[in-house]
């Protein structure tokens, strides 16, 4: 054990990497999630804009839906002023839940948001709900009645998109039957099947059933309407419900990097957010616009991160 | 017929010359970096996602390649699979049985090329496949619930008493030890950690590589080194390198029906290869396997899951871009680069977007193809890997096993892990425990727990809704028939002798 302790300890230290080797950006899950594409693609646009001294690699480091990144980042490399860690609505979600250890948002300082899609409730085409309104009145008759799937683990992103929705409408929310999937198309596999009642998803997710006639959107969780194919679906507003979901893709860097590094990395994002470039390469991802930097950004996560722990509480999921 | 039309339109896209340079390229680079287990397809093109936008290709060709790549690699990773016994994927763990025993006989050669013929049997019949089936195929597809999934993992466990080499309580033992290997992490469902004992590091749970690479590669490494010290005489004939054409005749049907097999699952969602190549394998013994020698060494137990698998990937092309579900990681990082490219997977791509459909189509039997000729000629050249002196085999199985490992996830723990698992791995040898089943069990135990999770959860707690439907009755027969129909039909012909089953290792 010793020995081995030994092999680890050297190659822990010869991956640390030396001052200076460029801008690296870690993705705290596999190749090919939205993480890693973020990290991809924003790394690919900071070089084009020259804002990187090269070009920038990208690191991924899955593990505990983040939170191995987020132990990495906190406890080796606290002081770097060279890497950017992709972030969204799952890093926050699982900070409020805990699920990252004793560390919590405040062990990293938040960079900004650089885009976002929004949250959908769907149903087959030729379900008998046509709106939210039926969807929630269904809901108040009988809550075990409608079955719910969606990609993500039981209090995961989709599952809190229902909860929320149904806690506004004053429906408890550990009523509510969801069905956990591997990601949002087996989840809409399963609907298409029958086997479920309702998805819960991203607006990107439902594209391509939508154009064949084979879904309908009840609700955009979104502050406005969608433009594109689902310009003609209400908010959740609309029906009265103030729910929100913005799967945000953003940054954190490291907590004790310095308030000039931090400064710097703001600044870099906001010249990110408002190239061509960015947009281009935004649109190309299917991420709407939302720009959020420094000290804003941070309060949004911070408030962001209440909201997810005073729900997860709330359904008795964390004391 | 409007689909030959079609598929003849993809032709012509395929055979443009720069989509033929592309499908070339990425079975060649393919090949490469799927003998590197660990590394893998799925890094190689997640790194080549960005390139590929920055330049500009147009989607077809982007894909083409992208595919290249995907199928090159399934073959090279059989090459050290054959070779070494190092498997860096799922599917090739069956391979593994029957490929490398015959490594040992000093048949590396025909394994080899048996194994590129299979896949080009198994990508060629799948492709038909696709051109007749795929519009029905994908309305099929969405009838497989989370009960039916539940069924299609008992039938593919009911198999295992064929990987278990003559005990079948060793081989429940092994399965067992599987199944509680994959219960270590997150629960699936509710995300709470189990068996991790406050490891951050034991939270996703027992990655396959790590396991099976261990398990297989490591055990090997301290088998040859106790066969080298022990005087023992180590096998280094190279033999013959090509297959011989009874060996090809024997191979007809096993190849017919594994690609048949492979196809349907892989259209199943989410299913995969690994589930295709093990049923194939297994359904293969219980057909043709009288003399009981599949697991030492058998050209069958080579043919049956590498056209099985290839056959996978091609059905899974029809779930991945007309629902957008993944069947596997690498179809998983090709739906990112789909969806980055401005295509969306949806029931209407096939028509809105035929020339990327069949021009995907096309250029994978193109690729097939290419990897045949890529790779024949290089089979003697591989096979030569093998008479390396000791002194650099070893050494250099041990390395590509801890670089493959490493590569992962890049985490220090899993070569502690590894190693443990390689100790474990050579006393399961010695105490003649099969390795197979224990990777069945890792891999096919959280899908069983998973859409048993779910079945429950649809019904609220019925048990009931496992019989439900047609298919799934259909599916607990065919369990129900392995298990039953195997004994009996053992009663009527003889046994062959015990001494030759305890030779499996």
């Amino acid at each position: 054990m010793r020995r081995s302790t030994l092999i680890a300890t050297v190659l822990v230290a010869s991956c640390a990497p030396p001052a200076s080797r460029g801008w690296e950006c870690i993705a705290p899950a596999n190749a090919g999630g939205g993480w890693d594409l973020t990290c991809r693609t924003a790394g690919q646009v900071l070089y084009e804009l020259g804002e990187a001294p090269g070009l920038v690699r990208t690191t991924n480091m899955p593990g505990a839906g983040g939170g191995v990144a987020y132990a990495h980042t906190v406890a080796q490399r606290n002081g770097d002023t060279e890497v950017l860690v992709a972030a969204s609505p799952s890093t926050t979600l699982r900070l409020a839940q805990g699920q990252y250890g004793r560390l919590t948002e405040d062990d990293v300082r938040w960079v900004g948001a650089v885009g976002a899609e929004y949250g959908v409730l769907a149903v087959a085409a030729d379900a008998p709900w046509r709106t939210l309104d039926d969807v929630i009145a269904a809901w108040r008759d009988d809550p075990g009645s409608l079955v719910v799937s969606g990609g993500s683990a039981v209090a995961g992103q989709d599952h809190m998109k229902v909860l929320l929705l149904a806690h506004r409408a004053g429906i408890d929310p550990r009523k509510i039957r969801y069905v956990p999937f591997d990601g949002g198309g087996e989840a809409m596999t399963a609907l298409l099947g029958g086997f479920v009642h309702v998805f819960s998803g991203e607006a990107s997710e439902v594209e391509g059933q939508l154009a064949a006639g084979r879904m309908r959107v009840l609700t955009v969780l979104a502050p406005e309407r969608l433009g594109g194919r689902l310009a003609g679906v209400p908010t959740a507003h609309e029906s009265g419900l103030d729910v929100d979901w913005v799967t945000w893709r953003g940054f954190y860097v490291p907590g004790e990097i310095g308030d000039e590094s931090y400064g710097r990395w703001v600044e870099v994002m906001r010249r990110l957010g408002a190239s061509p470039e960015w947009e281009k390469a935004r649109v190309t991802n299917r991420l709407e616009e939302f720009f959020l930097v420094g000290d804003e950004f941070t309060e949004f996560v911070r408030a962001q991160v209440e909201d997810f722990r005073e729900m997860s509480r709330e359904i008795g999921l964390i004391p | 017929m409007d689909a030959l039309t079609h598929l003849m339109g993809g032709f012509a896209v395929a055979l443009r010359p720069l989509n033929l340079g592309l499908a070339f390229g990425g079975v060649f680079v393919g090949t490469f970096v799927g003998m590197l287990p660990g590394i893998g397809p799925i890094n190689a093109i997640a790194i080549l996602i960005p390139v590929i936008f920055a330049t500009g290709l147009p989607p077809e060709g982007a894909l083409i390649l992208l595919a290249g790549i995907y199928y090159g690699s399934q073959y090279g990773n059989s090459i050290s699979t054959i070779l070494l016994n190092v498997p860096g994927t799922a599917s090739a763990v069956v391979t593994a049985l029957d490929g490398h025993a015959m490594t040992r006989q000093g048949r590396a050669g025909p394994a080899l090329a048996m194994s590129a013929i299979a896949s080009f049997v198994g990508g060629t019949a799948s492709v038909f496949g696709l051109v007749l089936l795929a519009p029905v195929l994908a309305k099929w597809a969405i009838r497989f619930g989370p009960a039916e999934y539940f069924a299609l993992m008992v039938f593919a466990f009911s198999a295992l008493s064929s990987l278990a080499g003559g005990s079948l309580v060793r081989g429940l033992a092994a399965t067992a030890m599987g199944l509680f290997l994959a219960t270590v992490g997150l629960d699936p469902n509710s995300a709470i950690p189990r068996f991790t004992f406050g490891q951050i590091k034991l939270l996703d749970g027992m990655d396959f590589v790590v396991v099976t690479i261990g398990l297989f590669a490591v055990s090997e490494v301290l088998q040859l080194l106790e066969d080298t010290e022990a005087g023992r005489e180590v096998q280094a004939k190279v033999g013959r390198v090509m297959v011989s054409a009874r060996e090809l005749t024997s191979t007809g049907w096993t190849m017919a029906r594994g690609s048949v097999l492979g196809f349907f699952v892989g259209v199943l969602p989410g299913a995969g290869g690994t589930i295709a190549s093990f049923l194939a394998y297994t359904t293969e013994q219980r057909v043709v396997d009288r003399e009981g020698t599949f697991g030492s060494g058998d050209i069958r137990g080579v043919a049956a899951p590498e056209s099985a698998n290839n056959a996978a990937a091609t059905g899974a092309m029809i779930p991945l871009l007309t629902l957008g579900v993944p069947g596997s990681g690498t179809t998983a990082v090709l739906l990112g680069a789909l969806l980055g490219l401005g295509v969306t997977p949806g029931p209407l791509l096939i028509q809105e977007e035929p020339d990327l459909f069949w021009g995907l189509a096309a250029s994978m039997y193109v690729g097939n193809v290419f990897l045949l000729l890529l790779n024949l000629p290089l089979v003697g050249l591989f096979v030569r890997a093998l008479t390396a002196p000791r002194w650099l085999l070893i050494p250099g199985v041990a390395a590509l096993s801890f670089v493959a490992v490493y590569a992962v996830n890049q985490s220090p723990f899993d070569l502690v892990l590894m190693t443990g698992f390689g100790v474990v791995g050579y006393a399961m040898r010695k105490l003649r425990f099969p390795l197979a089943p224990v990777i069945l069990g890792l891999v096919l135990g959280p899908l069983m727990e998973k859409n048993l999770r779910r079945s429950m959860a649809l019904s609220g707690g019925e048990w009931g809704i496992l019989f439900d439907s047609p298919v799934a009755l259909t599916l607990w027969g065919m369990a129900a028939a392995s298990l039953v129909i195997p004994p009996l039909l053992a009663r009527r012909t003889p046994l062959p002798p015990e001494a030759d089953l305890s030779e499996v290792d």
